[in-house]
């Protein structure tokens, strides 16, 4: 074991402690740093583009931008910001709620880290050779995405190397979880968390080499004289958009498993009860990651799918909504009757369950075929995955952030900067993303920078929601940067009602977690 | 340690066996086209074969209708002789497209066909057509292109109308 030799030893000192560290604290710590500044890249192409959709006609930037710009914010905001942040949380908080050392892997995992930031300064750079940034949609298809100019292959080898890097990062999680828990600690005794993210690294470990086939073969078609898209050689457009979903539905939730975990933990503790249902919890998450894979062309049906298929896929997608449905039920009867608190992260949490809530029905109105073919490609599927993803995915890791961050480095945050930083989020991102469902059942296409008047009011609400959401997330920042220097000592449960093996190591927890196995009740 | 290498080597492989998978899904999903008749893809007998299966029925008619399309920036001329026929399913037919190389190079064209309603792919059946291979047209050129089908007499009886179409495409060579 690499941690025998190790005993008693600190971090190295300097610069190079980051780079070469294989230590899993400092790892989760910079997925969290890399998430944090992608989100805030990202989120500024965001105001971009709510500034040119601030009013009709086209204002700011050129249309070839403007749609690289909500590419480019998409592939960053999924693949460089929820996905790390997702990562850096299993490397802080695994080994700690299972009572191992560290992760399995540790050089692997350093090398997994370390791919990120070469891949999204190679995507980045794209913006600077000839022809600009991707700016196809996130989903790249073809042939559209084949007309991008002299980026194209660095676009697809930095989604290369973000693939690589999550596939690494999975396995390490799995060979973790498997090998390393502490004695007692059964699977069925495993925190949500953990669990979540086993199944969450079982689907990219499927996933995204499925992702990596079909841009290899977008780069073929492109530069190897392959026709697998092109119809002139005998291949089928469409036929990349059945690869790219088949990835692309495990690949929503991959984005939303571990973010259940969060919430899984975070309510217990502030509602002082058990989670309700624990092992359904389970079965429903692994229910809902088999559905996953069979549901794939609901982002297809206007494709021209003959009717056994639209029905197949229809009554698949909406047979989802059952587990998710016993998640949503079993997170409210544990608040039910609980003496409940609402510190930062139980108000991120609960807003959460809600809010979430409101992107899977919207998820239902786009799953019926018939109504999708009105609704598909507008503004409907943006507020739709808006809620999922920002309200959901972002949500619980802020959730996350705010609910370990006292363990992770001794000091309590600003409670009350924390809660305001809460509440003006959350009027803020209402005010821009639902006014978009408006906009989308009105006919206003996605994708688009210029609309025609009637669309004008709804926009410029939901751009005004948009830039101060956008700003109040530097409260975020500064409230973590606060926290980092210093505050009031938390104690080694931080939480009067937390449960859990990482709340028995001191707070902030030594270098190395558990040499010795904790015992496990 | 050993511990740890086989469980990482067994959940790497399952990553690599994916990787192939994705590409697996590319001849699985011309197989599923062709048996089911979907993305329009037409059948292909000979013409022997066909008169020989095939009893004609001539109490029903179908009209078939006949498009071209260019794709993107294709400068060629390209339309049927007749937009229209009555057919009798069973029976053989012959007509045409047009072609023209309005440009100053030579050029090569791919056809793609496809046939609406989905349903009436399966029995729309091709004995020649200029689908079949690359056309290649001198500068300048004109050219008549045939196309031989008959329809299966079990298409079903619904279906009254067929509508084939066809795009063209620019498959030139870029000459080095
Ligand atoms: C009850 C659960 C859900 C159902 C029934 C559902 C259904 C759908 C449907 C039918 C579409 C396609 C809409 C269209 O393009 O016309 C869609 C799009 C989308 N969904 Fe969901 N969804 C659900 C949950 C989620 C979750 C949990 C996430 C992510 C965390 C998510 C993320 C997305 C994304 C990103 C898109 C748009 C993809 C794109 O075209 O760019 N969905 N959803
Ligand atoms: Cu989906």
């Amino acid at each position: 074991m690499s941690t025998a030799t190790a005993d008693h030893h600190g971090p190295a000192r300097g610069l190079m402690r980051w780079v070469t560290t294989t230590n899993h604290k400092d790892i989760g710590s910079l997925y969290l740093l890399f998430a944090l500044i992608m989100f805030l890249i990202g989120g500024a192409m965001a105001m971009v583009i709510r500034a040119e959709l601030f009013q009709p006609g086209l204002q700011l930037v050129d249309p070839q931008f403007f749609n690289s710009m909500t590419t480019v914010h998409a592939l960053l905001m999924i693949f460089g910001a929820v996905m790390p942040a997702f990562t850096g949380l299993a490397n802080w908080l695994i080994p700690m709620q299972i009572g191992a050392p560290d992760m399995a892997l540790p050089r692997l995992n350093n090398f997994s880290f370390w791919l990120l930031p070469f891949a999204f300064t190679m995507l980045l750079s794209t913006f600077f050779m000839n022809g600009g940034g991707p700016a196809s949609g996130w989903t790249l298809y073809p042939p559209l995405s084949l007309q991008m100019d002299a980026g194209f292959p660095f676009m697809i080898f930095a989604i290369h190397l973000a693939g690589i890097s999550s596939i690494m990062g999975s396995i390490n999680v799995i060979v973790t979880i498997l090998n390393m828990r502490a004695p007692g600690m059964t699977l069925m005794k495993m925190p949500l968390f953990v669990w979540t993210w086993l199944i969450t690294a079982y689907l990219l470990i499927a996933t995204m080499p499925v992702l990596a086939g079909a841009v290899t073969m977008l780069l073929t078609d492109k530069f190897a004289g392959t026709s697998f898209f092109s119809a002139a050689g005998g291949g089928d457009p469409v036929m990349y958009q059945h690869i790219f979903w088949f990835f692309g539905h495990p690949e929503v939730y991959i984005l939303i498993l571990p973010a259940f975990g969060i919430v899984s933990a975070i309510l217990p503790t502030f509602a002082r009860k058990p989670l309700f249902g624990y092992s359904s919890m389970v079965y429903a998450t692994a229910s809902i990651a088999f559905l996953s894979f069979i549901v794939w062309a609901h982002h297809m049906f206007t494709v021209g799918m003959p009717v056994v298929g639209e029905l197949f896929f229809m009554y698949a997608t909406m047979m989802i909504a059952v587990p998710t449905g016993v998640k949503v039920f079993n997170w409210i009867s544990t608040m039910w009757r609980g003496s409940m608190t609402f510190e930062t992260p139980m108000l991120f949490a609960v807003g959460f369950i809600i809010m979430f809530t409101i992107g899977g029905f919207s998820g239902l109105m786009l799953s019926i075929a018939p109504a999708d073919f009105q609704y598909h490609d507008t503004y409907f599927v943006v507020a739709h995955f808006h809620y999922v993803l920002v309200t959901g995915a972002i949500y619980s890791i802020m959730a996350a952030v705010y609910y370990w961050l006292p363990k992770w480095t001794g000091h309590m945050y600003d409670e009350r900067l924390g809660k305001l930083h809460f509440w003006i989020s959350t009027i803020s991102v209402n005010v821009l993303f639902f006014p978009q469902h408006f906009l989308g059942l009105a006919g206003m296409p996605r994708r688009i920078p210029d609309y025609s008047v009637q669309f004008a009011d709804w926009n410029m609400i939901s751009s005004l929601g948009g830039f101060v959401f956008g700003l109040s997330q530097l409260m975020f920042v500064w409230i973590i940067f606060k926290a980092i220097r210093g505050g009031r000592k938390a104690t080694d449960q931080v939480w009067e009602g937390a449960q859990g093996l990482e709340w028995t190591l001191s707070s902030p927890p030594p270098y190395h977690s558990f040499n010795q196995p904790p015992t496990v009740r | 340690m050993t511990g740890h290498k086989t469980t990482f080597f067994k959940i790497a492989l399952i990553s690599v066996a994916m990787f192939g998978f994705g590409y697996l899904l590319v001849p699985l999903y011309d197989v599923f086209c062709e048996i089911t008749g979907l993305n329009g893809k037409t059948g292909q007998i000979d013409a022997t074969q066909a008169t020989a299966v095939y009893q004609p029925d001539l109490t029903r008619t179908i009209t078939v209708q006949f498009i071209a399309n260019h794709n993107a920036a294709m400068p060629w001329e390209f339309a049927p002789a007749v937009n229209r026929l009555q057919v009798h399913p069973g029976k053989l037919y012959t007509t045409h497209y047009i072609a023209q190389n309005q440009t100053g190079n030579d050029m090569t064209a791919q056809a793609v066909p496809s046939v609406a309603p989905t349903a009436a792919s399966r029995y729309f059946d091709k004995t020649e057509c200029f689908c079949f291979s690359q056309q290649h047209l001198k500068a300048g050129a004109r050219k008549q292109m045939p196309l031989q089908f008959v329809i299966d007499p079990k298409i079903p009886d619904r279906i009254q109308t067929v509508t084939l179409a066809y795009s063209l495409f620019d498959v030139t060579q870029p000459a080095n």
